[in-house]
């Protein structure tokens, strides 16, 4: 579960030395402000870094760039109503938000999605986990300056959204999630296009091995660099990717499933010791490959039967509190919703990955270079949407 | 259900669901358990559903819950903390207004009694926190009630030092202080925004300005009698 000792130590010495320079060499101080428009944040994201020489002082985000106020604007919608905002949290992977949401209120409700739509909803639950990660695994091979990769990730991201659309009709905004079940059936033909989209995945997946992974430059640019010890890193509340690349097993999907099938397959969850920026691209590079192996798995028992459970046409959910937490593609993202019995929620907290996962940052890039404050931000992976709300 | 098969895939995943939903429940009460020894008076309400602990605490114990929670208890993962307003909301959806809110305001009507939910409440703001324990897959939900007049509590950051940002989300959003948090500033919204927009006496003022068209502009579907229905 731990980072071994020797890194630990190394790392702690690395910061040491990193004081002793900073004593040794007194530097006039310098604020430099990264965005709030640049390529690494998804979004707008301001970083306001105060440097000494190459070196990060302090290093303080700015958002609320794109604020929306989601918990609001839920408190004035009806129950359906509430999928098309929240939607536009995590915009690349946004079928995997309504999830949780949904099955809050059918927990409220006490209502259970028909297997086959659990099945289906799973499906493109790891679906849009691809879509949102191949994104990332091209993504992060610009923040070290290598151009081709995010290419490969825009051409092959492009099989698992057409997918994603063929089913649900939307590209980037399904809507699809409905409280008892999903809106429709999947059309005809769309197993086997999704096997042959998973086959392909699964390429890209090896040309990013090749052309980054192994790259001398790359690895060079992203190990040992923004190591996390896992202590500090679930003392800020990281999840997903980046918390397992800190060497901590844990994964909502297999450890508290919830509504979601995961427990039908055969599947692994992937860990790194190492907690650098290496850690964290390679651990959502083999999560990337188990999605395509549990979606494949899924597509060969599908159950039959109906994909909607009876609910009634005007949803009312039953006085209540709950809160239901998925593994999504950012990170654990959970929905507390009360209700008091009427047509729209009383109140709905989004526990969102991203705003957890970046708020480490100013821990995080105290004492590192500057080159690699888009690296490690890179590596983060967030989304503005998710920070924001 | 139309198919055997499917039939039966429920039925045992239903069986399995429900032997561990009442191992989960086990767990929370052995935990409530330990919780009311360590705590004792502080801890003044408890709920269990689905597997999930609420525990509600007295404000002054707000920090000391963390600290035993973290160190004893080994529930090391922070996942949120924010505040709950149990006023019942004096503008309601503002979706029954066909009328202008603003040039012709409706009648206030009398406020609905405030009622509070799971693991009770006795005031309007309420904390809401949640932990986990990732070694085991344990979680615990914590509330506290803040009295009106005084809306301010010791932070959480000593312990998780992740709670900082969710804090300084609560104090703008709610208006809750937090003793010992290393800097309140605004994190959404700029500086200068007065108010605490996640309070429930808070207008949308969107709404306010321009009625919701969803209820406005209806209009009958070619065969509908005049209630909307079809026959």
């Amino acid at each position: 579960m731990t980072v071994s000792e020797r890194q630990q130590l190394s790392y702690i010495a690395a910061q040491a030395a990193d004081a002793r320079v900073n004593l040794e060499i007194e530097t006039e101080g310098m604020t430099l402000n990264i965005g709030p428009q640049h390529p690494a944040t998804h979004g707008t994201l301001r970083i306001v870094a105060k440097l000494d020489g190459e070196q990060v002082v302090s290093a303080e985000p700015v958002m609320g760039y794109m604020h929306r106020g989601y918990e609001k604007l839920a408190e004035v919608r009806t129950y359906p109503q509430v999928t098309t905002l929240i939607n536009r949290i995590d915009w690349l992977g946004s079928f995997a938000n309504e999830v949780p949401f949904i099955l809050a209120a059918e927990q409220l409700m006490e209502v259970e999605a028909p297997p086959r739509a659990q099945w289906i909803r799973t499906i493109l639950f790891e679906l849009s986990r691809i879509a949102n990660i191949t994104l990332f695994l091209g993504d992060m091979a610009v923040q070290v300056g290598a151009i081709t990769p995010v290419f490969f990730a825009f051409r092959d991201r492009e099989h698992v959204l057409n997918q994603i659309e063929a089913a649900t009709g939307g590209r980037f905004h399904p809507n699809f999630d409905r409280i008892g079940g999903l809106k429709d059936d999947l059309p005809a033909g769309w197993v086997a296009e999704t096997r042959q989209a998973m086959r392909k995945i699964r390429g890209f997946c090896d040309e990013i091995e090749e052309l980054v992974e192994g790259n001398e430059i790359f690895q060079a640019r992203t190990r040992g660099i923004g190591v996390i010890p896992p202590d500090v890193g679930l003392s800020y509340g990281l999840s997903g990717a980046n918390i397992r690349a800190s060497g901590v097993d844990w994964d909502v999907r297999r450890d508290s499933p919830c509504g979601l099938v995961h427990d039908q397959v055969d599947w692994k969850v992937w860990t790194h010791p190492d907690g650098d920026s290496f850690a964290r691209f390679w651990v959502r590079l083999q999560e990337t490959r188990e999605a395509t192996k549990i979606v494949d798995q899924l597509l060969d028992n599908i159950p039959s039967g109906p994909i909607m459970a009876k609910v009634p046409v005007i949803i009312k959910v039953p006085a209540g509190e709950a809160y239901v937490e998925t593994e999504n593609p950012l990170g654990v993202m959970g929905y507390y919703v009360v209700s008091k019995g009427d047509l729209n929620p009383f109140r709905v907290k989004i526990r969102s990955a991203s705003f957890s996962n970046v708020s480490i940052t100013p821990w995080l890039l105290k004492g590192v270079y500057v080159p690699d404050i888009i690296t490690i931000l890179g590596s983060l992976y967030f989304i503005l949407g998710d920070i924001d709300r | 259900m139309s198919s055997t098969d499917a039939a039966t895939v429920e039925t045992v995943e239903t069986d399995a669901s429900e032997a561990a939903a009442a191992a989960a429940d086990a767990e929370a009460e052995n935990l409530l358990e330990r919780a009311s020894g360590a705590l004792g008076e502080a801890l003044v309400g408890s709920h269990i559903s689905a597997g999930e602990l609420w525990l509600r605490v007295d404000r002054d114990s707000w920090a000391e819950l963390a600290g035993w929670l973290r160190d004893t208890e080994g529930f090391t993962f922070f996942s949120f903390l924010s505040a709950i307003d149990w006023l019942p909301s004096p503008f309601g959806r503002d979706m029954d207004s066909a009328v202008d809110n603003v040039l012709d305001p409706p009648e206030p009507k009398e406020a609905p009694p405030t009622e509070t939910g799971v693991a009770g409440g006795d005031t309007r703001f309420q904390l809401l926190a949640r932990v986990n324990d990732v070694s085991t897959g344990r979680s615990v939900i914590a509330k506290a009630d803040l009295p009106d007049d005084d809306l301010r509590v010791r932070s959480w950051v000593p312990v998780y030092p992740g709670a900082d940002w969710h804090e300084r989300e609560a104090w703008e959003m709610f208006g809750i202080d937090f003793d010992g948090h290393p800097g309140l500033r605004h994190i959404y919204l700029p500086g200068e925004f007065e108010g605490h927009p996640l309070r429930k006496d808070y207008p949308l003022l969107a709404r306010r300005v321009k009625p919701w068209p969803g209820l406005v502009d209806v209009e009958l579907m070619p065969e509908a009698d005049d209630k909307g229905g079809t026959p």
